[in-house]
């Protein structure tokens, strides 16, 4: 049987005798890292002991933050902790506050904030694909990528306001309600991606030399994903069922007709597999919910100052990159005594020293790109 | 089902308390019977093996630290542990043996509250840079120069 006490029993005993050992430095400042990662890796030969990372280059202590602002401010600032799905962010602090304060969400909200959710995990695969076919030395398919991730801006833009950090999700609903080309501009968006998305395994899945950089590389088998709490696309590469939308579907979620992506293989082509496949399912989804938006109220009608009970709260959501969980302690005042953010990306990242062990430096980059590590979620 | 666990959980350690303020089962237990404890939840029928969440609150009088854990089998299956600690001495077993997550976890914790996890492989500052002076996810914490007070 699988036991912990062993795999950290097995690399305590490799670590480092001091012997033609070379530690170098990956980051702060790195192209490969897309943020202030720094790894401290010690290498014999080209073969990988040990990886530290090193935080908090970007924390912003944004936990502490929260303490001091109210239950209407806080979740802005929740917009920069996973600035690639600043969207689901949003949902999931709204989703806490709506629990603890009991809000019954309007549906036509429900529909707009699902839609938007899966834009915004589409644009964030899109922003990952791009990334790790030029991580691992492919520059063109990072255009295309930009190509559809600016056409989900330009509509997130028309509809929040803004194009990276949105805002738009409120306890109770969303701020606003949607733009009237929304909806067309959604369909021609879908049209042309369906068959762009073909197009990226034309150019990249199907490719040979891609295929030998990501195939047996950073291996995570199922009892090491779940051991070391991956989540999201991670563990679902190794097989390990863990999509939030489907144990405890939230909003209408439970509505929609759409399937887990699960592989088997847990390497880093396993975990590319699953993100392109996600693409697909999450445009099923909004191709379900698109034409069938309900007339009504954006937003359920809320007291100006919020005042949960006391108690503790959790609500969990699934981003682009794994499960975000939101864990609100309130004392019955305006501001939250603790919250305490999960990050998919911190326990993603746990995983990483284990994975890389005794693999080349040269097959780091593709293990850390199929991670979809994004930095300021991890330092929060 | 949570009634299955309450039984179990009274059966193998009569110490421990219940409460059911949130939507999941809350289980108090001592710091010196939590590292069995936690062992035997995750070797025990109901399998909790995916722990999710690890964090720490800062009640003033003490410390307590927060265990959500989780089935791979069964991820509607919730419970969460709760320790008390002594605020000027925490001082709780590591997890990290059971639960290999938990090592960067209880780095970020050691390193915003003080407390010492005893036999963690590897306990130093994560997060903050080396030689930070105080705890600053608790409450007493006073930085006149970045904190921003509203």
């Amino acid at each position: 049987m699988y036991t912990e006490t062993q795999i950290l029993k097995e690399t305590s005993t490799s670590l480092l005798n001091g012997e033609g050992e070379l530690v170098i430095n990956v980051g702060p400042q790195h192209p490969a890292t897309h943020g202030v990662l720094h790894l401290v890796i010690t290498l014999n030969g080209e073969t990988i002991k040990k990886i530290e990372p090193h935080l908090g280059y970007i924390h912003r202590s944004i936990e502490k933050m929260c303490e001091s602002l109210t239950y209407r401010q806080f979740i802005y600032v929740t917009s920069r902790m996973d600035y690639l799905s600043a969207h689901i962010n949003n949902h999931a602090c709204a989703m806490a506050v709506e629990k603890a304060m009991q809000i019954e969400v309007p549906q036509r909200a429900q529909y707009i904030r699902v839609i938007l959710d899966e834009l915004t995990r589409i644009a964030s695969h899109e922003l990952w694909w791009g990334a790790l076919a030029m991580d691992v030395g492919a520059f063109t398919p990072f255009f295309y990528a930009f190509r559809e991730r600016e056409t989900i801006t330009d509509i997130m833009e028309e509809t929040c306001g803004a194009r990276l950090t949105m805002n738009y999700m409120v306890p109770g609903g969303v701020m606003a309600d949607i733009h009237p080309n929304f909806q067309q501009r959604v369909k021609d968006f879908i049209k042309l991606f369906k068959k762009n998305v073909d197009e990226y395994d034309d150019l990249v899945t199907g490719n040979v030399i891609f295929q030998n950089r990501l195939k047996n590389v950073g291996y995570l088998s199922p009892e090491d994903a779940i051991s070391y709490g991956c989540s999201g696309p991670v563990a679902r590469g190794s097989g390990v069922k863990s999509d939030i939308r489907k144990i405890a579907p939230y909003d209408i979620y439970n509505q929609v007709q759409f399937d887990e992506v699960l592989e088997t293989a847990g390497d880093s082509f396993a975990r590319y597999l699953v993100r392109v496949k996600e693409m697909r399912q999450s445009i099923s989804i909004i191709e379900q919910l698109i034409d069938n938006i309900p007339e009504g109220e954006f937003q359920a009608k809320t007291k100006a100052v919020l005042k949960p009970p006391k108690g503790e709260f959790y609500t969990r959501v699934e981003t682009a990159r794994g499960e975000l969980g939101v864990y609100i302690v309130s004392e019955g005042g305006t501001t939250p005594y603790r919250i305490k953010f999960r990050s998919p990306g911190f326990s993603n990242l746990s995983a990483l020293d284990h994975i890389s062990r005794g693999s080349k430096i040269g097959d780091l980059m593709a293990t850390m790109g199929t991670l979809d590590l994004v930095i300021p979620d991890i330092d929060r | 089902m949570t009634e299955d666990i309450k039984q179990y959980i009274s059966e193998i350690q009569p110490n421990a308390t219940f409460e059911e303020t949130g939507e999941w089962l809350n289980v108090n237990i001592a710091a010196n019977e939590f590292h069995p404890f936690a062992s035997m939840l995750r070797n025990s029928r109901f399998q909790f093996d995916y722990l999710f969440c690890l964090t720490c609150v800062d009640w003033k009088t003490h410390l307590t630290t927060v265990y959500h854990l989780s089935s791979s089998q069964n991820r509607g299956l919730n419970i969460v542990i709760k320790v008390k600690l002594d605020r000027n001495d925490p001082e709780v077993e590591t997890v990290s043996d059971i639960w290999r997550t938990a090592e960067f976890h209880e780095r970020e914790v050691y390193e915003m509250f003080g407390v010492t996890f005893l036999n963690h492989p590897d306990l130093r500052t994560l997060i903050l840079e080396d030689g930070f002076q105080g705890y600053p996810l608790r409450k007493d914490f006073e930085d006149p120069i970045n904190m921003i007070k509203l």
